[in-house]
């Protein structure tokens, strides 16, 4: 069958008219002197995967746990559904959670661990037994139901998690660091795994992580937070492309940082000198630049062209020359020393064998990227 | 096998032949053997100058005469009876006061924690006999506690404690409290504070939380500190003699009156080598207990 022609985008934050189903508002969080989470106001829509991304210690997991029930907020309020949680503890919220260590309880088996919740409540006997067999089917683990969790292995101990604390069909799941234990490959397979369980079941999500390729992979909207405070809140390709600080750009993949001072725009493009006698790079923006403003241009390394010849139709073209070569099997990141010592990185996809690459150690290349390739950040 | 491997695995074992199984081979000798007013107050005894012929005549005098003694007359198994409620009775109550003990230590800040402890050994540091002794100066009529009470006005005649059962589950409690709490809350401070939030989380109130997770968690502690209350308590003699008086009937008593004021070893080396016989099924429950605990982990 063929695709509607129109698929209509998933993007709730897109609608005025579309109600959130968690509200922060102006929520702080204090413990003694420490300021965990810092005067935030975000709203989470239905539906939504939705990625809390930082280093540690940032606040991401008290902000779960503040939904969960476990931290209560130090000023401000939090709405589900529009009601405050405030009074609401941990065992009547429609929320669960998946603990970053699985929380599993070692004296029962899989099967219970499943039911723990559905017992709490007050389904019908019958009807549990129904739903531990689809928990079950949903993360492929029939076979493993009679076992208790030191009988099984980290990766099915994770489903086993994920099981549990969707049994009972919350509004809401929180995920705290998820796949954190698991080994690299079995965690990419378990992302998708994940998007694919959260689109089968309709539940939103909320996921705790510090690694960005996660949160990029599995997220229908990313924050990334630092020191409490919410720094960006976008869609996945918006954080990695139009990233609004140089801490979100940093953090979020491999980037070029050049610093330089700024043009007043014209057109929408500004010039930014950033060492003398080299061309000035020229940048689209959006923003206002006051002239003579230290500005930072962020671009990121697979974005720049590397060519032995100078290409003719570039609006930025940069000589260097390489000082390092990184194979990395499909493709090759080149450093890529220009005037004043500044290093700019490249990525280039290995559409060839390794022995006819053209360019090598100490080689004089060109760098070249468009105008819209890069963001110029202020901030 | 090399001699040093061969070395540290024989240890153990020659310990227990030294000091467990030739006493106790001793002990089942003389159970066997009938009461003579001599020295030793026992016969036969073993001569090895008599050579193989004597060994023959050793061995068909003995007998199980003692034994059949102590199935007829009502006194033993009475003792026996009352022994193993009276240790199971105490190690229930042990249980009730050790568990929130137990716990409280566990929920404890981190730097409280060697604290606390110490103080839960710290009674071992004087002698037990000392500790048993100045129970007689709370519990007697005279004592401390009645005369608290009848300070307060809550009585107006002093409450008879001592030499009574009362007074045997004080002391037993007291003892042995330690032996409880330390394997419970071993147990306790092991459990990942994560599964009572998950509970909690999946819909459970803190009460159910404790009864669904944090006490089944804590069941191999709470099975050990039992039998280690339960199995000297059976054999208890100083505490029933000294804070039970006569009333208080306990085997450990029994055995006690038969060696010492009966003279009569080889009745009272038989009701040894019972007890034994009955405190060896919890000993294996309870290595077996240990052993699937270690399995677990």
């Amino acid at each position: 069958m063929a695709q509607p022609a129109n698929r209509p985008v998933f993007a709730p934050w897109t609608d005025p008219n579309e109600k959130p189903l968690i509200q922060f508002k102006n929520v702080t969080k204090k413990f003694g002197e420490f300021v965990a989470i810092d005067d935030m106001t975000l709203d989470i829509y239905r539906r939504e995967f939705f990625a809390l991304l930082g280093p540690s210690g940032c606040g991401k997991t008290t902000l779960m746990r503040m939904l969960a029930g476990f931290e209560a907020p130090s000023e401000g309020k939090i709405l589900l559904d529009g009601v405050d949680i405030a009074p609401i503890p941990p065992n009547k919220r429609a929320t669960n959670m998946m603990f970053q260590s699985y929380a599993l309880f070692p004296h029962l088996s899989v099967w219970d661990n499943i039911a723990f919740g559905l017992h709490r409540s007050d389904m019908p006997k019958d009807q549990i037994s129904a739903r531990v067999e689809e928990m079950l089917r949903l993360v492929k683990l029939e076979k493993f139901a009679k076992r208790k969790p030191h009988q099984i292995s980290g990766g099915q101990r994770q489903r086993v998690a994920l099981a549990r604390s969707l049994a009972k069909a919350p509004k809401l799941l929180l995920l705290d660091e998820p796949l954190g234990a698991l080994d690299k490959k079995l965690r990419q397979d378990t992302q998708f795994e994940l998007m694919d369980i959260q689109e089968k079941t309709g539940t939103t999500f909320v996921i705790v992580t510090h690694d960005q390729e996660e949160a990029m992979t599995v997220a229908s909207r990313v924050a990334v937070m630092d020191h409490g405070k919410m720094i960006q809140v976008d869609t996945p390709d918006r954080i990695y492309e139009t990233p609004n600080s140089v801490y979100v750009a940093d953090f979020i993949g491999d980037v070029n940082l050049i610093e330089g001072k700024a043009s007043a725009p014209k057109d929408g493009k500004v010039s930014i000198a950033w060492a003398e006698g080299q061309p000035e790079i020229v940048a689209e923006t959006g923003e206002t630049i006051a002239p003579g403003t230290t500005v930072h241009f962020a671009i990121r390394p697979e974005k720049v062209a590397i060519s032995v010849d100078k290409p003719k139709d570039r609006a930025n073209v940069l000589e260097g020359t390489v000082s390092d070569i990184a194979y990395l099997g499909n493709i090759s990141t080149y450093k890529v020393e220009v005037a004043g010592g500044q290093m700019i990185k490249t990525q280039v996809a290995n559409d060839r064998r390794i022995a006819r690459r053209d360019i090598t150690w100490d080689d004089k290349v060109w760098l070249s990227f468009t105008d819209t390739a890069g963001v110029v950040l202020t901030s | 096998m090399n001699p040093r491997r061969l070395f540290l695995i024989l240890t153990p074992y020659l310990w227990l032949l030294v000091f467990f199984l030739i006493p106790f081979v001793i002990v089942l000798k003389i159970s066997l053997s009938d009461y003579a007013i001599s020295i030793p107050p026992y016969t036969p005894t073993f001569d090895l100058s008599a050579g193989w012929e004597g060994f023959k005549s050793f061995l068909s005098a003995l007998d199980t005469e003692n034994f059949t003694f102590l199935a007829t007359d009502a006194l033993y198994y009475t003792a026996y009876l009352s022994s193993l409620k009276i240790a199971f009775i105490a190690t229930v109550l042990t249980l009730l006061v050790a568990y929130p003990i137990a716990y409280g230590m566990a929920q404890a800040p981190d730097e409280w924690r060697p604290t606390l402890m110490m103080l839960v050994i710290l009674p071992f540091w004087t002698s037990f006999l000392i500790r048993v002794y100045s129970w007689i100066g709370i519990l007697s009529n005279e004592g401390f506690l009645n005369q608290f009470l009848l300070w307060l006005g809550v009585i107006d005649t002093p409450l008879i404690i001592l030499n009574t059962q009362a007074a045997v589950y004080v002391g037993i409690v007291y003892t042995y409290l330690p032996f409880m709490i330390l394997p419970i809350y071993s147990a306790l401070e092991k459990l990942d504070g994560s599964l009572i939030e998950a509970a909690e989380d999946l819909g459970c109130s803190k009460i159910q939380a404790f009864w669904l997770v944090t006490f089944p968690l804590s069941r191999p502690g709470v099975i050990a500190g039992c039998f280690l209350v339960f199995i000297p308590t059976l054999g208890e003699f100083v505490i029933p003699s000294l804070l039970g008086g006569s009333s208080t009937l306990m085997i450990g008593k029994v055995l006690y009156e038969e060696f010492f004021s009966n003279r009569d070893w080889p009745v009272a080396s038989a009701v040894a080598v019972v007890l034994l016989l009955i405190l060896i099924i919890p000993i294996v429950l309870f290595q077996r207990n240990e052993q699937k605990q270690r399995e677990a982990n």
